[in-house]
């Protein structure tokens, strides 16, 4: 990520229920492709005279090469240095002045830049979007790599170690995946790889990856579709085509050992985490993770919230997440211990709870309270022209269908009580996990101790 | 033949799209951004005289229904620091014989959310419910609003909480500047630069909580907001059923006193031995809402510190590499609020990066480009429109209306007002409020390896402090 200045987005966990019409579900939107390859996709949507250019390339941190983890992010910073008619400091200073903002964020598997904008300012911004993706060597120097270098090492120091807890979740990648495997480090990379970065780098990767063919242009918001897809032509037809992408050379990934870490930070409470390998995003057993991920840890009435901080009040606070990726996904449990806890005493309430939902299918109410849960998200998605964007642009990239809003909750609202302990036992097996135990310096004694 | 008309199809289609390439030798010229139009502001009372703002927005099938009371922390007694805060998370934990996890369950099954919060003048209970549901979720706000429960073993409970939440404090650098700035920048007798501690937390009781909600939660101190899928004429019987018996009662405020303004460079060191950065946050005593300066200050903020093309962030992050961002603000309160301008720096460079701010500072106060002039006054007016998309964000644009006595067509004509303020102005507003002479320091880091280059700079005198001395003792909490 660059910085956020103003928050668009409104996060909280929202609303919805059983009786939301399907049709609201539905996204309707153009999409066509440039003969350089350039997939885009035109959503409406004038709820407030503004729209929101949003791209993807399918490129991220998974297509690193060895020696050089953090590359794929640093170049999404240079993106916004300028471009061969974008003399740098002009790509925020131009969208600025038309009353625009504008950021990006990097992951394993792909790359995503977006405007947010006044609807007179569509051009403005394709303008920008295309010049970049068409011509940002010509004017590319060694200085402006060493300048990103430098935010971006200050971005791992702000985001991971001057943060606490997080300097250990770097370790993670390479205890979860064989070396090679594109999930084997981490995203911000590591300060030696960033050292080493050079301008012929971010040439040779432009070149490769930096594609319309490997790219997703989704406009969303204010505009009359005819009209920009003309200037959507207008501003991409010049940009180069360029060779398709190999797909990537994939190492099998699985934990054959259950791996038990201990690390210690500056941290007042000790913290667990435990991770496990899941489905890939969309495959078979991924939406029922999701499902379990809330049962356990959403809301009060949630098991593992109920028995460790609520009723035992054992724990500060207990969360389980799945981060669901094209090759892989990860299953997550973090919990925090209070004052004068040790892990191995959350460790094992955790387990008797996994050992419950592997037993016997979880309750009728709260499976639909989860899907109630659910999908209210997806409709509280359907108010920000900038959400629908983005995840359009994703639909298309891991589903190819950019309208996929009512497909991917069906995929939830057919997932039935058993098929939660199916993947419970498949997938969150004891002998195949990570158990990483944080804890304040010098408290081993707090560490999880297998039972 | 089919296939050569086709052929030629493709050729005229490419003709059109592909005749020239576009001129890229400048940026498109734009035509006039739209005004943002939002639906009417509707203003009424329910029969117990409970006051409703209501705006319309018939897009997504959802509501936003948020109880919004004029009290906040900073009318937190002396000694009871963190009460409003405390009885406010206390409410949703029962309330009309159902526990907290009776409560969450309705709650969470409907597909709402219900929550609730202090800040430091103001307070409520946020809704967002499916339209589907909205009397059941107009119901069980209704019970959390006028009837908490309270219970000890609830109490008990969140106190635990709290204070492991405190010993958190200690292990968050921006945080510990946080809590920093505040309790340095206002006088100890008044209440601007508390917070709760371990003694206050402990000193909550039933009663306690239950005279905070008898006193703030009264008609002449609330007012309900509403945004989303509904018309006046379907909501209103549903609000006078849940509602109407909303007791009245006198507003019991206290008046604020006004913050002293800083005066001299005061510096304070916090120690944070190993940090990887060092957290700055440089302020002093900026103006009220009301101050006719709002939207000049508005705009030069924005060129100083508001935008990713400020002047802050493209000295601090884009010239020096010194950090990954760095940024300014105004909080704007009944009574003058704090400016603010801040950043996490590299270790090494933490003298040099303190410089920059104060040179930009001082840079602030000379004649603006007309360029950033230009930049300021357009990010700030013709960005506004992205704060009223979705429900959410129109209501907390509604509690401001409230808050601060706005005019009805305040929103509506807030784009064109900033679009025709003047540059002396700007300048006017630079120089009044921004006085380098005249700031606070707050810098949490590694001492040892920047008290030197901090010194260096000669800007005032230093206090080297210990994070105990701004956050306290670790609370040491019984089993």
């Amino acid at each position: 990520m660059r910085v956020v200045f103003r928050i668009t987005l409104c996060i909280a966990l929202l609303c919805l229920s059983a009786s939301i019409p399907a049709q609201v579900l539905s996204v309707p939107y153009e999409q066509f492709t440039l003969p350089n390859g350039l997939n885009v996709i035109l959503h409406r949507d004038n709820t407030i005279p503004r729209l929101t250019v949003n791209v993807w390339y399918h490129v991220g941190s998974g297509s690193e090469k060895p020696g050089r983890t953090g590359f794929a992010h640093l170049f999404e910073h240079i993106l916004f240095e300028g471009s061969q008619h974008v003399p740098e400091g002009k790509f925020d200073q131009w969208l600025e002045a038309a009353g625009g903002d504008n950021n990006g964020s990097t992951i394993e598997d792909r790359t995503n830049y977006y405007e947010n904008l006044p609807s007179n300012a569509l051009d403005l911004a394709l303008f920008l979007e295309s010049d970049r993706m068409g011509f940002l060597l010509p004017s590319l120097t060694e200085g402006t790599v060493n300048g990103q270098r430098d935010v971006v090492k200050n971005e791992r120091r702000q985001s991971y170690e001057n943060r606490p807890y997080r300097k250990a979740s770097l370790e993670l990648p390479a205890l979860m995946y064989p070396r090679n495997h594109p999930y084997s480090w981490p995203v911000i990379g590591s300060m030696e790889d960033l050292t080493a970065a050079s301008r012929q780098d971010v040439a040779d990767f432009f070149t490769k990856y930096y594609t319309p063919s490997n790219a997703s242009l989704s406009i969303a918001g204010d505009m009359d579709v005819t009209e920009a897809r003309k200037t959507v032509e207008k501003w991409f037809s010049d940009v180069p085509g360029g060779k398709a992408v190999p797909p990537p050379d994939l190492p099998a990934a699985y934990l054959t050992e259950e791996k038990r870490i201990v690390v210690e930070d500056k941290v007042e409470l000790p913290r667990l985490m435990m991770v496990w390998l899941t489905p890939p995003a969309f495959h078979p057993g991924n939406a029922e993770l999701d499902i379990l991920a809330n049962l356990l840890t959403e809301g009060k009435n949630s098991r593992l919230y109920k028995r460790l901080v609520y009723d035992l009040q054992i724990a500060q606070s207990v969360s389980a997440f799945q981060d669901s990726k094209k090759f892989s996904s990860e299953f997550y449990l973090v919990a925090d211990a209070r004052q004068g806890i040790g892990l191995t005493q959350l460790e094992k309430i955790i387990q008797e709870e996994i050992n419950i939902v592997k037993m016997q299918n979880p309750q009728e109410r709260e499976m639909q309270r989860t899907i109630n849960q659910m999908e209210s998200n997806f409709v509280q998605q359907m108010e920000s022209a900038g959400d629908k964007a983005n995840q359009m642009n994703s639909y298309y990239y891991y589903t190819g269908n950019p309208d996929y809003f009512n497909e991917d909750l069906q995929r939830f609202k057919a997932i039935g009580a058993s098929d939660i302990s199916a993947v419970a036992q498949r997938y969150l097996k004891d002998e195949q996990r990570i158990v990483m135990s944080i804890i304040p310096e010098g408290k081993i004694e707090l560490a999880a101790k297998k039972n | 033949m089919k296939s050569i008309s086709l052929i030629t199809c493709i050729v005229l289609i490419n003709l059109g799209t592909f005749a020239q390439s576009p001129d890229r030798h400048a940026p498109p010229e734009l035509s006039k951004a739209k005004n943002l139009h939002l639906s009417p502001i509707q203003k009424f009372s329910l029969s117990n005289g409970l006051n409703v703002v209501l705006l319309e927005k018939h897009t997504v099938p959802l509501l936003e229904i948020d109880l919004l009371i004029k009290t906040g922390s900073f009318d937190d007694p002396s000694g009871k620091e963190g009460l409003a805060s405390f009885a406010l998370d206390l409410m949703d934990e029962g309330a009309n014989g159902m526990d907290a996890l009776k409560l969450a369950d309705e709650i969470d099954f409907m597909g709402a959310n219900i929550s609730t919060f202090a800040g430091n003048f103001s307070s409520g209970i946020d809704c967002l419910t499916p339209v589907s549901k909205l009397e059941a979720s107009l119901k069980l706000m209704s019970d959390i609003a006028l009837k908490p429960t309270f219970s000890e073993s609830d109490i008990d409970r969140v106190k635990k909480s709290r204070m492991n939440e405190l010993l958190k404090d200690f292990d968050e650098p921006r945080i510990i500047a946080r809590k920093a700035f505040d309790k340095f920048m206002y006088a100890p007798n008044t209440p601007y630069g508390k917070f709760a501690n371990e003694t206050s937390i402990q000193s909550f009781s039933k009663a306690d909580l239950a005279s905070f909600h008898k006193t703030n939660f009264v008609t002449s101190n609330s007012t309900l907001i509403i945004v989303g899928d509904i018309t006046r004429q379907d909501i209103t019987p549903l609000l006078e059923k849940f509602f109407a018996s909303y007791p009245s009662g006198p507003n019991q405020r206290a008046t604020k006193p006004i913050p002293q303004q800083v005066k001299g460079r005061v510096i304070y060191l916090v120690d944070k031995p190993g940090a990887a950065q060092s957290v700055i946050r440089i302020g002093r005593i900026g103006t009220a809402r009301d101050d006719k300066d709002y939207d000049n200050i508005g705009v030069m903020n924005t060129i100083l510190g508001g935008s990713f093309a400020s002047r802050l962030n493209t000295n601090l992050r884009e010239e020096h590499g010194y950090s990954y961002g760095a940024s300014s603000s105004f909080t704007f309160w009944p009574i003058p609020g704090p400016f603010l301008a801040s950043s996490s720096v590299q270790t090494d460079v933490t003298g040099l990066a303190l410089n920059e701010f104060f040179n930009e500072f001082k840079k602030m106060r000379l004649p603006i480009p007309d360029a950033d002039f230009e930049r300021g006054k357009n990010y700030e007016a013709l960005g506004y429109a992205g704060d009223f998309e979705t429900n959410a964000n129109i209501a907390s644009a509604l509690a401001e209306l409230v808050r601060f006595n706005l005019k009805d067509d305040y929103f509506n004509t807030y784009v064109e007002k900033v679009l025709a303020v003047n540059k002396k102005d700007i300048e006017a507003a630079a120089k009044k409020y921004i006085v380098p002479e005249n700031m606070m320091i707050v810098i949490v880091g590694d001492r040892s390896k920047i008290e030197k280059g901090v010194k260096a700079l000669n800007l005032g005198k230093i206090t080297t402090l210990s994070i105990e001395d701004v956050l306290g003792k670790k609370p040491q909490l019984k089993e």
